[in-house]
């Protein structure tokens, strides 16, 4: 019997009993559209990370103050955050030998006031290498100068959702002069927007001083929060960690053994690391809805075994008019995968339209920007799965099927 | 006759073991049928006129003997060759009609057809319904089973086994569930069947179905008691034209 009639006698097959054909898809379709939402959820959760790094310089780190918590048990004392000196930035920039841009920061919050609009946010002190490290560029304006920065001059460079606040009226905030914590301050540039994090934060809510400014004129603070600092390229990243490590231990004096009071962070450890969480949070969801399929496989099994059962005499029929094993096989096998396919199909309509319309709402109206997308590759594959599913569980009935002796067949009651 | 032999036996036997025992449901039949002949095996219940007709089927093979079907000796092939065997040399009709549920007419009777890619899909409707047509169903093709009268559905199933140019037609009880007037009409068919050269092998336990036939089979105890051709044939039409019309 050829492809087509086969097809044709499983189709009418699944058509002659609809309910029992769509129950028994449902098993799939469930499997198949959670699988497909967790593997959309999942890429679209790590694309979102991946673009907010986007531009950020790939040999990017940041050297931080206080020590790792695993070497202090939690037991975090205040000293810790005062450990990043200006002695500390001098020796980095004297004497690196793999870095191309250091930027020390230092960070507070403040009101800002202009006229009778006013905001309040985070601020924090950089130098003019902060734009090229952490990949963000001025639209409108320029950013502070190297001797604004040794002249701890009052300027700022605004987020766009400041500029939003302080200047309601699409009034040109370059060469304003806003207040911050009471200090007036000129504005003279703008940041360009970078939109909300996946979860919510918005990057758009800050404002950039040069951080002589900040540590001199606001809060008087003679230590840094962080150095942000760029390799000269991604690979020089680790050599870049362990030169930094080493010029910090020998200006900490630490010896070995002692607990280091820093840590050197590199972006594309973070990156891998969250690049591996994330596979393995996609591998573990997909697992457990890939158990749906087991069971809606295993649903299928048992449909196609009182399937085969009904149709006794029929097989008995078939078989004394000349139907081969082969053909016996086929007919059911063909069955199970189309009941898998169809299901797989439906699954794969659904899971995409609920991972768009989850997309759509999170953009809309929440906070939390996840691109969740479903890939193609996802879909072949869940195609595929559905195909061996219908294969294997379709095997047996249909081999028992295929197995029956056509003299009882025929006499089945 | 100087007909050519359609169906071949020589000292077949077929043991069934069950269990410990070793049942022996035919104890070496040897008979000959030719073609063109109209054939009734009877045999009451146990006598292993089931097994035979199982046998010449292809649908068992005997434990010993040799089984030639239109030349070809069959208890040597595997189960996939027996299925080929069937499809093109053997047309079945069963007691219970055993026609597919949901089904029109048509698409019963192209089923055999189905399973032989040498035939493709429009001379396969085209066969079916000259079978139909030949059944005297050509106004009911598109029918399906569970609409139709039993002896409508028989003789879907006749024109199922009529539809692979068969060379024996294997008729199993095949008017056991019908009334006396539907049974008739069913023999009256046969008939023209056989008038036309068609071979046929009616196994019944009804004695009265043998006096229609040209050829009489008796088997009991799993061998053979009597083999007669039939010197007064009946005319399944006369007698049914004696029969009263059932009023609707």
């Amino acid at each position: 019997m050829n492809i087509t009639n086969l097809f044709k006698i499983a189709l009418k097959a699944i058509g002659a009993n609809k309910m029992r054909s769509f129950l028994t898809m449902l098993g799939i379709i469930i499997g198949v559209s959670s699988v497909i939402i967790m593997l959309a959820l999942g890429t679209g959760s790590k694309a979102t990370i991946m673009q907010e790094i986007e531009g950020v310089d790939p040999g990017a780190l940041n050297v931080i103050p206080g020590p790792s918590y695993e070497d202090i048990d939690g037991n975090w004392l205040p000293e810790y955050s005062q450990t990043i000196t200006q002695a500390d930035y001098q020796s980095i920039l004297e004497k690196n030998k793999y870095l191309k841009a250091i930027c020390p920061m230092v960070y507070t919050s403040g009101q800002f006031i202009n006229g009778k609009n006013n905001h309040s946010g985070s601020v924090q002190g950089v130098n003019n290498e902060f734009l090229d490290i952490n990949g963000l560029s001025i639209s409108q304006g320029d950013m502070f100068t190297d001797p604004e920065v040794k002249g701890a001059s009052k300027v700022c460079i605004l987020g766009k959702t400041v500029v939003d606040k302080l200047f309601p009226n699409e009034a040109d905030p370059i060469g304003a002069v806003i207040r911050i914590n009471s200090i007036p301050v000129r504005v003279v540039g703008v940041l360009k927007s970078k939109g909300r994090t996946a979860f919510g934060q918005d990057q758009d809510d800050i404002v950039l001083m040069p951080y002589t400014t900040v540590m001199k004129r606001m809060i008087s603070q003679d230590y840094f929060d962080m150095i942000y600092v760029a390799a000269t390229s991604k690979e020089m990243a680790s050599l870049a960690k362990q030169d930094l490590t080493e010029i910090l231990r020998e200006n900490h004096k630490l010896r070995e053994g002692d607990i280091q009071d820093f840590r050197v962070n590199s972006l594309e450890e973070a990156t891998s690391m969250v690049d591996s969480v994330m596979n393995v949070l996609t591998l573990l969801l997909s697992c457990i809805a890939g158990i749906s399929l087991l069971v809606g496989g295993i649903g299928i099994m048992n449909i196609m075994y009182v399937s085969v059962t009904e149709r006794t005499r029929e097989i008995g029929l078939r078989m004394s008019v000349g139907a081969r094993t082969v053909d016996i096989m086929s007919q059911f096998l063909i069955e199970a995968i189309l009941i898998s396919v169809t299901g797989g199909l439906i699954g794969v309509l659904i899971g995409s339209g609920i991972s768009y319309l989850a997309r759509f709402v999170l953009l809309n109206f929440t906070e939390y920007h996840i691109l969740i997308s479903v890939e193609p590759w996802t879909v072949l594959l869940s195609f595929a799965i559905c195909t061996i599913t219908g294969i294997f569980f379709g095997w047996y009935p249909a081999k028992k099927a295929a197995n029956l002796d056509p003299i009882d067949a025929l006499r089945y009651e | 006759m100087a007909q050519k032999p359609v169906i071949e036996l020589e000292g077949i036997r077929r043991d069934f073991v069950v269990g410990e025992e070793t049942v022996h449901a035919l104890r070496g039949v040897s008979f000959t049928i030719h073609e063109g002949e109209f054939v009734t095996i009877m045999g009451t219940s146990g006598s292993g006129k089931s097994t035979l007709l199982n046998i010449l089927g292809c649908l068992d093979t005997p434990t010993s003997g040799e089984y030639r079907l239109d030349g070809i000796p069959v208890r040597t092939m595997s189960k996939t060759q027996r299925a080929v065997l069937r499809n093109r040399k053997i047309g079945f009709v069963f007691q219970s009609y055993n026609l597919l549920a949901k089904t029109t007419a048509v698409e019963n009777v192209e089923l055999p057809l189905m399973y032989n890619s040498e035939v493709g899909s429009r001379e396969r409707r085209e066969r079916a319904v000259t079978a139909l047509q030949r059944v005297g169903l050509g106004d009911r093709l598109n029918h399906k089973s569970n609409q139709m009268s039993g002896g409508q559905m028989q003789r879907v199933a006749i024109a199922r086994a009529l539809v692979n140019d068969p060379a024996v037609i294997l008729a199993d009880e095949a008017t056991g569930n019908l009334d006396t007037r539907t049974s008739f009409e069913i023999l009256v068919l046969f008939q023209q069947l056989h008038a036309e050269g068609r071979t046929i092998i009616f196994v019944t336990h009804n004695p009265e179905i043998a006096q229609y036939s040209t050829r009489t089979i008796t088997l009991s105890d799993g061998k053979l008691r009597e083999d007669r051709m039939n010197d007064t044939i009946l005319n399944a039409a006369d007698k049914l034209a004696t029969l009263p019309v059932e009023e609707e």
